[in-house]
């Protein structure tokens, strides 16, 4: 019987097995994979997605869920489209839609943090009411025709091969990394998020974390709605519909649990990787959106039932040999804090 | 005080709290639109509460045991046009085997979320999260891009969505809200008087407990599962009934609005309490107040989702703060009160 070291048994080595395998897979079906426009357009395609699953890992982690998200960054969108064809200067524009998703993020905060409403049905009826505000502005209109230099931070190279929204990515995803793994405040999002009570007992102002959390979620949701804005040179009032789902798909791949208080940016980072290099892969081999969009939610369900699955074959394991001294293997899905 | 506490429990005042909301907007929106008391108005409300009313009773009994189905949008969809198709290709099939068709496979989908989240112990919001993109991911390949449409139907299933049950003076009964008011009431007396309905609560409650106390919490959760998918099904058919033409995208965006009513109705989100008449009403308040609404104030439909998201979150939050206060003046006043209590 051969034992596993423990390194390979941690939720991140299989992430990076299964990246591995996507990538190869990726670089045998076709030449232009890894061509570099292809790499950047692996991240390109889904920067907003991807720079809000930041700050949901946060709020994941926290033991919480924001589901409003992509209507955050609907609303953002739709609010920087109208005030453009209102005649109102862009910059203005995109800080009065940056405001205007800090006010959903501190309204949703507001009422999970200090009236205590569960997360789910607050950010449901934000889902559902953010969504509502882009409409009223948009109608079923479509709005374009932004000023050249905004369509060109959107869809131009600004350094180098990357684009504006890659670099604010790249930054973001250091700077989320320094204040979850290095920070006081990092450390409390993962206490809240693991047991609340013991939280406040430690004199840790939870409504106040959780408070900031949801900020930071309406502000930054809000900036990948301008950067989507400006990606697609368009907008309507279905922007972002419906991107909740691959932002969450996302997070709890990597490995963060859904209950809270345990996860990584290293597993984000890696799962990131993986849906996107997933889809650029079927894409180069022709397979619809629509496919890759079933292929995704499967990805969702299996990256928690395995884990299960295999934690519990395990403990049946030790259990049929009691003999076995030795420490017990921890299941997969409980992945250290640091 | 003693005498109101002893004779009504908090979750019957919110039922009646909701009665007394409907029968209010109603009479407000009879004063500012001519001709807004009508059987016109009856009938366009039922027709519309009617499907998603069967879906909020399916959801019900999931959201009951402290889970939730996100999938059923998309089980509606794949049952509307499924059925359809086979209906359209074969114009002699019975209605007792589409309508059979339709509960199958809402079941067959349902007993997939179950089964993941019961015995793989994956969260719900994850399987069914995940599931909601599958379903309609097989149901777009299946299509081909092809559109179910009426002409295509037979002929008892073009009639249905005008077939009246029972007529009282200018209001039509219409046999399809007949149907899901059958499906509440029926619901209702199983969560009331039947050890599987007992049960659905107490898992709810505390699904520790439950488990402890020997109740097959697993077989009961799959069980409200599949329930819930079966009752999605039924929906689906409902909903080919009513449209006749059947997209790819039919049903999109039910699973927010089954979780609003079940939400507005009363049901804990994080289970345990809650009735089906409750849904039902929640169901039917939304229902009146967005119909209502775009007729008064001239508003575009765009208006709707707002004011959905805000009702939600009033609904909510009013359950949180009015209702627990409420719990504990019944509290004190000594009658035992099912629910939870404040933290």
């Amino acid at each position: 019987m051969f034992h596993l070291p423990s390194a390979l048994r941690r939720w991140e080595t299989l992430l990076l097995a299964i990246l591995a395998v996507v990538v190869l897979f990726n670089v045998t079906r076709s030449p232009f994979y890894l061509r570099i426009d292809n790499l950047v357009n692996v991240f390109e395609l889904s920067i907003e997605k991807i720079i809000v699953a930041l700050v949901m890992t946060f709020i994941i982690i926290n033991g919480e869920i924001d589901l409003s998200v992509a209507s955050v960054m609907g609303l953002a969108a739709c609010v920087v489209a109208r005030l453009h064809a209102d005649g109102v200067a862009m910059p203005l524009a995109v800080l009065v839609a940056l405001t205007v998703g800090l006010l959903c993020g501190a309204f949703n905060g507001f009422w999970i943090a200090y009236v205590g409403l569960p997360s789910l049905a607050v950010t449901l009826a934000g889902l559902i009411g953010y969504r509502g505000a882009a409409r009223i502005l948009l109608e079923d209109k479509s709005i374009g025709n932004f000023p050249e230099w905004f369509n060109a931070l959107g869809q131009r190279p600004l350094v180098g091969p990357f684009p504006l929204a890659l670099i604010v990515f790249f930054v973001m995803l250091i700077a989320a990394a320094i204040i979850l793994q290095r920070t006081a405040f990092g450390r409390y999002v993962y206490v809240i998020g693991n047991n609340k009570e013991v939280a406040r007992y430690a004199g840790i102002r939870v409504k106040q974390v959780k408070m900031r959390l949801f900020m930071a979620s309406g502000l930054i949701a809000a900036l990948a709605g301008v950067l989507l804005a400006a990606r697609l040179g368009a907008v309507r009032g279905n922007t972002a519909e419906g991107f909740e789902l691959d932002i969450i798909t996302m997070v709890l791949l990597g490995g963060v649990s859904i209950f809270g208080g345990s996860g990584t940016l290293t597993g984000v980072a890696l799962s990131i990787l993986i849906i996107l290099n997933l889809r650029n892969g079927m894409s180069l081999a022709n397979i619809t959106g629509n496919t890759q969009t079933g292929v995704i939610g499967a990805l969702l369900i299996l990256s928690v039932l395995v884990p299960n699955l295999v934690g519990r074959l395990r403990a049946l394991r030790s259990r049929m040999r009691p003999a076995t001294t030795g420490p017990t293997p921890q299941p997969a899905q409980e992945v250290e804090i640091s | 005080m003693k005498a109101i506490t002893r004779a009504i429990r908090p979750e019957q005042l919110r039922e009646i709290t909701l009665a007394a909301l409907i029968v209010v907007v109603v009479l407000f929106f009879s004063s500012q639109i001519q001709g807004y008391f009508s059987g016109r108005t009856f009938n366009r409300v039922t027709a519309s509460v009617a499907i998603i009313a069967v879906v909020a009773v399916g959801q019900t009994l999931v959201v009951l045991t402290r889970n939730i189905d996100l999938s059923v949008g998309s089980i509606v969809g794949f049952s509307a046009y499924f059925v359809g198709t086979q209906l359209a290709n074969d114009n002699t099939l019975s209605p007792a085997f589409a309508i059979a068709l339709a509960i199958g496979l809402g079941a067959l989908m349902g007993a997939i979320n179950g089964a993941l989240v019961a015995y793989g112990r994956v969260p719900a919001i994850i399987v069914t999260l995940g599931t909601l993109a599958i379903y309609r991911t097989i149901l777009v390949d299946m299509s081909g891009a092809k559109t179910v449409v009426v002409d295509a139907l037979p002929q008892w299933l073009k009639d249905l969505p005008r077939t009246n049950l029972i007529q009282i003076g200018e209001l039509d009964i219409r046999l399809m809200f007949g149907l899901a008011v059958f499906v509440v009431l029926v619901f209702q007396l199983v969560l009331v008087y039947l050890r599987f309905g007992r049960r659905l609560y107490a898992i709810g409650s505390n699904p520790e407990a439950a488990r402890n106390a020997g109740l097959p919490t697993q077989r009961i959760v799959f069980s409200a599962f599949v329930l819930c998918g079966a009752l999605a099904g039924l929906a689906g058919f409902m909903f080919l009934a009513r449209f006749g033409t059947i997209t790819v995208v039919a049903g999109q965006g039910m699973e927010l609005q089954s979780v609003a009513a079940v939400v507005v109705g009363g049901v804990n989100i994080f289970g345990g309490s809650g009735s089906m008449i409750g849904a039902f009403l929640g169901a039917t308040l939304i229902d009146l107040l967005e119909q209502s609404l775009i007729r008064w104030l001239r508003v575009s439909e765009f208006w709707r989702d707002a004011l959905l998201g805000l009702l939600i979150l009033l609904a909510v939050a009013s359950d949180a703060v009015i209702l627990n206060r409420l719990r504990r003046i019944w509290a004190q006043d000594g009658v035992s009160v099912q629910g939870k209590p404040v933290e």
